[in-house]
């Protein structure tokens, strides 16, 4: 059909910052998927609970120490990831890239206290359906760690490259740290119900 | 490349505006463009041709579906037939309930949806075009296997809601469940990437001026299926892994003896399966909302009122599940607060029957075939919401519960809620899609077959029910005097078989020799009929810029349009959220194989965790393999900006 021209849009920038860009939708999208999956089994955790005579079944309730300490490390990494949110606002690549190095640390070491975490369930998985759940409430939680510090590490490497100076990598990289609020968000239930859900 | 050239996405830069129309036409199908063979077939990012094969493949299972049916209705066509053996028949009503549900009908709304949200809406891509693709592959792996585990003799045997214990560790021999299980993972991981496009793709992409108040209510319709989508299937999948490594690992999730409880698999499975109905039968009322609006001739009766039921509908659905589990003796209360919210969701469903009845009433309606499907899905859905009133009552629902009564409600539902005005919107929308009508005397034949066949094979099955008939029972003895009814319902299957036929031989005889459609043949007022038939890969030339709500009647002299955008990368706009003001010049991105590798590696690693949990270790590396060669910028004019 025929056309009027209307609105002229040459002026626009080439690439939409956080609400204007499409991937930081998305990434809230999935957050959206993978938070409504973390409160089912949080859901499912109650439930249980709930038919349960004794819970824990057949078990002390887990040690606090490694859970304690990784979430007291995750409460720290949040402030280099308000750094890197901040630098990659500004577009400051240099500081960027050095502050990507720390939450790649920040990334491993609650790894290494997971490993700790699991063995102070006192509790397998096919112990149990109070093992079953504990273990796949951390383990949902350990798959998110993972995926973050991979996602981390590449997204690292690749602003060391002459791409790391386009907006659109400042935007994943924003995308990237917005994802980490998430992961540690989610924790601090997850580590409410598991460590201190029994000792009620 | 120095950084300062860098930051500013500098490129020779070619504006629409400056090319005379052919040339620009020219161009942006460089840039756009899919490859000719089997190479472009396999990298496409293209919106359009992958709706277009997830909406053929979808009706291919639903085709493979209806054999099954026809089968059972063969074998239940007298008493105590040995035309199929128990374990056989336990295998094809679990294959036709799973493949109609996971592989047909939610797939083939979300096809229509890939297809048409970004041309309703004025954009020249879906968000997110390469995870369209990956989700795509994932569907058709996921389908592929399913089939291919029943021709093994592998085909899952539990039902199509798979209730444990029949499905765990104890009862469930072999690996069928894990196959019914896994299959739920493929397609529902297809679905939520779709549900994410297709939201950030409402919210972020549309044509300017389009807010929210003008959104077409197709696209209404798609955006809260899609929040459905989101919200909903995560249950499902939390059930199935946990049903899985129950059988597995050895957890105990439903194990009554370990602390584990076999209703928290129908409290997770309704969480999903409630809403599973309005995942289908949502976008359906979108798309009769458009045939209504076109045929009618006038603008649509109740625009706020139909979103706002369209919203409410969403949010009740997830308030119903426990109507799915009557007969299993939860508490008293619990029961009565499920009852009303399952009556109060008629409330919504009843406004947008009167809104469309007003629109017709108040317009100058023409009886074209899409219409005359709309007008059997009216006649059929209501008496499907009558008999769904009728089972929202406890009493009523455990005396019924299990039987043909049931089996009929929700065919009445579906058939009549869903695939009518599917089957109307495919008559409707075809043109676009192919450049092609489809033929008006062999689509008023289809109507008339389905809608008399359908009525004569279903409504039967309310009485059977009542008559004491359970649902699933491969066969029954002359005694119970269920004879003479499953005859006529067998035999009325025919005629309903016969609808279903004509419409293919029609589709597929339109797809080559049908009239040729031209633009906008219905004269329709959405956007989508404001580009050729079929639309070009880059959708429009120029963005459409949005006026007022019915775009194509109110301006009929000349589409208001947007210049300004790049032509040497795929570039589209970004608008706010709410009013639709652009934002940004948002690139998209190019075809390429990594979706395809992404979605081979994850099909490896998901069949292989059927058989060893070490899969999920061992196949999570050519997944992340994969997905790191997804990211990587490849140095097109898209990743540099």
């Amino acid at each position: 059909m025929r056309h009027r021209l209307a609105l002229d849009l040459a002026a626009l920038p080439l690439h939409g910052k956080s609400w204007s860009s499409i991937t930081w939708w998305g990434t809230l999208a999935f957050m959206l998927i993978e938070g409504t999956g973390f409160a089912l089994v949080i859901a499912i955790y109650l439930y249980l609970a709930n038919i349960a005579s004794e819970w824990p079944i057949a078990a002390p309730p887990p040690d606090l120490g490694p859970g304690t300490l990784l979430t007291v490390v995750l409460l720290v990494s949040l402030v280099p990831n308000f750094l890197v949110l901040r630098w990659a606002d500004r577009s400051d690549v240099t500081k960027v890239r050095i502050a990507l190095l720390v939450m790649i640390v920040f990334g491993i070491v609650p790894l290494g206290l997971r490993a700790f975490e699991f063995p102070a369930l006192h509790t397998r998985w096919d112990s149990n359906a109070y093992g079953s759940i504990t273990w796949i409430l951390l383990g949902l939680h350990t798959t998110h760690l993972i995926t973050d510090l991979i996602d981390t590490i590449v997204l690292a490497a690749l602003m060391f490259t002459r791409h790391g100076h386009y907006k659109r990598r400042i935007g994943d990289v924003q995308d990237n740290g917005l994802y980490w609020y998430f992961v540690v968000a989610t924790w601090l239930p997850i580590y409410a119900i598991l460590y201190w859900g029994p000792r009620l | 490349m120095s950084e300062a050239r860098a930051e500013a996405g500098d490129r020779t830069e070619t504006l629409d505006r400056d090319l005379p129309p052919a040339l620009l036409e020219q161009r942006l199908a460089v840039t756009w463009g899919t490859l000719a063979g089997f190479w472009g077939w396999l990298t496409t990012v293209d919106h359009k041709l992958i709706g277009r094969r997830y909406l053929v493949t979808a009706f291919v299972f639903l085709l493979l579906g209806g054999v099954l049916a026809m089968m059972m209705r063969l074998q239940l066509a007298r008493p105590e037939n040995r035309l199929l053996g128990a374990d056989f028949y336990d295998q094809v009503f679990t294959m036709h309930g799973a493949n109609m549900m996971f592989l047909f009908a939610v797939p083939v709304m979300e096809a229509v949806g890939v297809y048409l949200v970004p041309l309703m809406i004025g954009t020249r891509n879906i968000a997110f075009p390469r995870l369209n693709a990956f989700s795509y592959w994932m569907y058709l792996v996921g389908g592929l296997m399913l089939w291919t585990a029943f021709a093994l003799d592998m085909g899952p045997d539990i039902g199509w809601f798979a209730y444990v214990p029949l499905s765990g560790p104890q009862f469930g021999y072999g690996k069928r469940s894990d196959i019914w299980a896994q299959m739920i993972t493929f397609t529902e991981v297809a679905a939520l990437a779709v549900a994410v496009e297709i939201v950030v793709t409402v919210f972020k992409q549309r044509a300017p001026g389009m807010s929210l108040d003008r959104i077409p209510l197709f696209v209404w319709a798609m955006l809260v299926t899609s929040f459905l989508v989101i919200m909903a299937m995560p249950a499902i999948m939390v059930a199935s892994t946990s049903l899985i490594l129950d059988r597995l690992v050895g957890t105990h999730f439903f194990n009554p003896a370990e602390g584990g409880d076999v209703l928290l698999w129908q409290h997770l499975f309704w969480f999903f399966g409630h809403p599973e109905v309005y995942i289908i039968f949502l976008p359906a009322v979108g798309m009769t909302s458009t045939i209504v609006t076109t045929f009618a001739r006038r603008a649509i009766f109740g625009y706020v009122p139909l979103v706002l039921a369209l919203i409410a509908t969403g949010i009740l659905a997830f308030g119903l599940w426990v109507h799915h589990m009557f007969a299993t003796g939860l508490p008293r209360l619990g029961e009565s607060f499920f009852t009303a919210s399952s009556m109060a969701i008629a409330v919504p469903s009843g406004i947008q029957i009167f809104c469309w009845i007003a629109t017709l009433w108040l317009g100058r309606p023409v009886l074209a075939v899409p219409l005359l499907f709309i007008l059997a899905f009216f006649a059929t859905f209501v008496l499907g919401g009558l008999t769904g009133v009728m089972v929202a009552s406890v009493p009523l629902d455990t005396q019924v519960h299990d039987t043909y009564f049931v089996v009929a409600h929700f065919h009445y539902v579906l058939i009549g809620g869903a695939v009518f005005p599917l089957l109307g919107a495919i008559y409707y929308w075809f043109p676009k899609i192919t450049g092609r009508m489809m033929s008006e005397r062999l689509g008023r034949s289809a109507v008339g077959l389905l809608f008399v066949g359908f009525n004569l094979t279903f409504f039967p099955m309310h009485l059977l029910g009542l008559a004491g008939m359970p649902r699933r029972v491969y066969t029954y003895p002359a005694e119970m005097g269920w004879g003479g009814g499953n005859l006529f319902v067998s035999a009325s299957a025919v005629i309903l078989a016969a609808g279903f036929l004509v419409f293919f031989i029609d589709a597929i005889r339109s797809a080559r020799h049908g009239a040729p459609a031209g633009d906008n043949p219905w004269d329709a007022a959405t956007l989508e009929w404001a580009t050729p038939s079929p639309p070009p890969s880059y959708n429009f030339a120029f963005l459409p810029v949005v006026t007022c709500a019915n775009p194509l009647w109110d301006e009929r002299d000349a589409l208001p349009v947007a210049t300004g955008l790049r032509v040497e990368r795929r570039e589209l706009l970004v608008t706010s959220a709410a009013e639709a003001r652009p934002e940004a010049r948002e690139s998209s991105p190019r075809n390429s194989i990594w979706p395809l590798l992404s979605a081979i590696a994850t099909s490896v690693m998901l069949i292989w965790s059927i058989f060893s949990p070490w899969a999920v270790v061992w196949g999570s590396i050519p997944i992340g393999i994969a997905l790191i060669g997804w990211f990587w910028p490849k140095g097109t004019p898209e990743d540099d900006a």
